[in-house]
């Protein structure tokens, strides 16, 4: 019970029942969809990019409460920062839930209220439910005109067979 | 071992047609915990668990009787020639086909399928041609035929399903055409628990003379299967889903079919003679079974028949029933969950979704309760399309299943509800 209060903190649940910046986004100049086959989740990430500034940001879709949370802290921690600063973010992040941080990095403060994801570390199938706004953001940011799927930018980790 | 006699239920007095608490001592696994809870296995649709009778009969021919099938002159080359065929045998019998040459050893229910695209398939369908399967196929049962038709620019063709999940058979009839080379179904739905009416299907596809193919993954563990009382032409199943160990299943064919179809791979054991310039076929079902099989699977497979066979598939129908029937009254009692599958003939699979709630954060606050489901889209994402969700919570059940299990997955089901709303 410990683990699963880690995992879905209060912050967490309540940014999946209210995701922040949620919805089309107008005057967005990039953007991308991901796919979780897993849980089959879809969410697209629409970014207003100017002069390499996030100025705007948004997303929609449906998740679990993992990634609808990611997606939603997500897109507050980036908004205004420039591009090269979110996918630093996300490196951080990354090491963060996947328990590659060392003591320094786990109360990052650059990471700021994203940290209330470190429990996900110790549930490694729901790491791409975290990630998939990430990656999906990171294909907008690069143009990337096609659809990201966690099983080719994670890994297969857990199932995607057996009947 | 286990003597199953009819128990007396406690809670409600009726009588039980297995002795549940004695047979789930047959099962090392069941007696562990998870997250410090006991477990409560309720994937079975995706795999079940070993009883020891299983695992010994794999260790056993590790230790005392493992050599190679089919070639040597020795004596564990002998006793493992022997074990591997009286495991065919046994499933022959399983199954009740004409003859055991009909039985082909594959490494599942998915190379089963495979097998008689690739080679019955490559064989019969050219250009134009059509094959039909159902809208509520396991990707194993779409894919192969996918690959097929675009190899040969041929036309998968599709009898829908209802609402309810059940496949709308009243439709065969006018998919069928002078093109049609193969109909391809399920027996049991992995997603939906719906039980297909493979006879009649069988008998509208023999009436225009099309073969019929059949993917008995979610049924052979489940209910009692007679491939000729059927009248299928081809029926694959697979090993792990029916108590026995991963890495084997078996194709039935009618021999007639195996007799007229290429072989699937080349290499030894599936010839009888080679030079460079000829080589012969061996005689079935060795044709199919190139290179060294899994032999210890394959005996473990004939243990699982065995175990099967001693309880009696028939009484497990009825348990996996009155279990199904008592799990989906207690789910539906829940605010706001919603069955999905709800045909009048179901067995073993009660998929279901929470509204708000994803199921994969049901499943993951039910892992924490020690409760094992599947949660996804089951590969089977045409269905979950039909429905208009993404994924879906599945509980599937085995013969060691028990009402208390199903209390602790209510139970579970409810923390679910007060942690998302």
């Amino acid at each position: 019970m410990g683990e699963l209060r880690e995992l879905y903190q209060e912050v967490i649940l309540d940014h999946s029942k209210r995701p922040r910046n949620f919805g089309e986004l107008a005057g967005a100049n990039r953007r991308a969809e991901g796919y979780n086959p897993l849980c089959g989740d879809r969410e697209t990430v629409f970014v207003r990019l100017e002069d390499d500034v996030l100025e705007d940001i948004g997303f929609r879709g449906t998740g679990c409460a993992i990634s609808t949370a990611s997606a939603s802290m997500m897109t507050d921690a980036v908004k205004g920062r420039t591009r090269a600063e979110a996918e630093a973010l996300f490196e951080c992040f990354h090491r963060l839930i996947t328990g590659q941080d060392g003591e320094k990095e786990r109360g990052a403060p650059e990471l700021g209220k994203l940290t209330v994801f470190s429990g996900v570390r110790e549930f490694p199938v729901r790491v791409k439910c975290a990630t998939l706004p990430w990656h999906t953001l990171k294909a907008a940011l690069a143009g990337v005109d096609r659809t990201v799927s966690t099983e080719l930018t994670e890994g297969p980790k857990a199932e995607s067979g057996g009947g | 071992m286990s003597t199953v006699l009819p128990a007396r239920d406690r809670s409600e007095g009726r009588h039980l047609p297995l002795d549940v608490e004695a047979l789930r001592r047959d099962f090392p696994i069941l007696a562990r915990k998870v997250h410090g809870r006991p477990l409560v296995y309720l994937d079975n649709a995706a795999t079940t668990q070993k009883p020891e009778s299983v695992i010994e009969a794999v260790a056993h021919m590790y230790r005392h009787s493992y050599g190679n099938v089919h070639r040597g002159v020795h004596q564990l080359s002998v006793e493992a020639t022997d074990a591997c065929e009286q495991a065919r045998e046994k499933v022959r019998a399983f199954v009740n086909a004409a003859e055991a040459r009909e039985i082909v050893f594959v490494r599942g229910t998915t190379e089963g399928i495979n097998l008689v695209a690739q080679t019955f398939g490559r064989q019969r369908v050219h250009e134009g041609d059509e094959i039909v399967i159902t809208a509520l196929e396991h990707h194993s049962n779409i894919v192969p035929w996918q690959l097929l038709c675009d190899e040969k620019k041929a036309h998968l063709k599709v009898l829908p399903i209802d609402r309810t999940g059940e496949v709308r058979v009243e439709e065969l009839e006018r998919l069928l055409t002078p093109r049609t080379r193969l109909v391809s179904v399920a027996h049991v739905s992995n997603a939906l628990g719906t039980l297909l009416p493979v006879r009649r299907i069988v008998e509208i596809a023999h009436a225009r003379g099309v073969p019929v193919a059949i993917d008995g993954a979610q049924a052979v563990p489940r209910l009692a299967v007679d491939v000729r009382e059927i009248g299928c032409d081809f029926y694959a199943f697979s090993s792990h889903k029916m108590y026995g160990p991963t890495g084997v299943g078996v194709l039935y064919g009618r021999e007639e079919l195996l007799e007229a179809m290429p072989p699937y791979q080349g290499g030894g054991d599936m010839i009888s003679s080679v030079t460079f310039e000829k080589t012969t076929w061996n005689v079935l079902p060795y044709k199919f079974e190139a290179g060294t099989p899994d032999i210890a699977g394959a005996i473990g497979l004939g243990a699982a028949v065995d175990y099967l066979t001693r309880i009696g598939v028939e009484n497990v129908t009825a348990h996996e029933e009155e279990l199904l029937d008592y799990a989906t009254r207690s789910l539906s009692a829940l605010p706001g969950l919603t069955v999905i599958g709800t045909a009048r003939e179901k067995i073993g699979v009660l998929s279901f979704t929470m509204a708000g709630i994803h199921p994969h954060d049901i499943g993951t606050v039910l892992d924490q309760e020690g409760i094992a489901i599947r949660t996804g889209h089951h590969c089977a994402q045409p269905v979950m399309e039909f429905f208009g969700i993404p994924a879906t919570a599945r509980a599937s059940l085995a013969l060691y299943n028990t009402r208390e299990e199903i209390d602790a997955l209510t139970e579970g089901l409810r923390k679910v509800e007060r942690m998302f709303r």
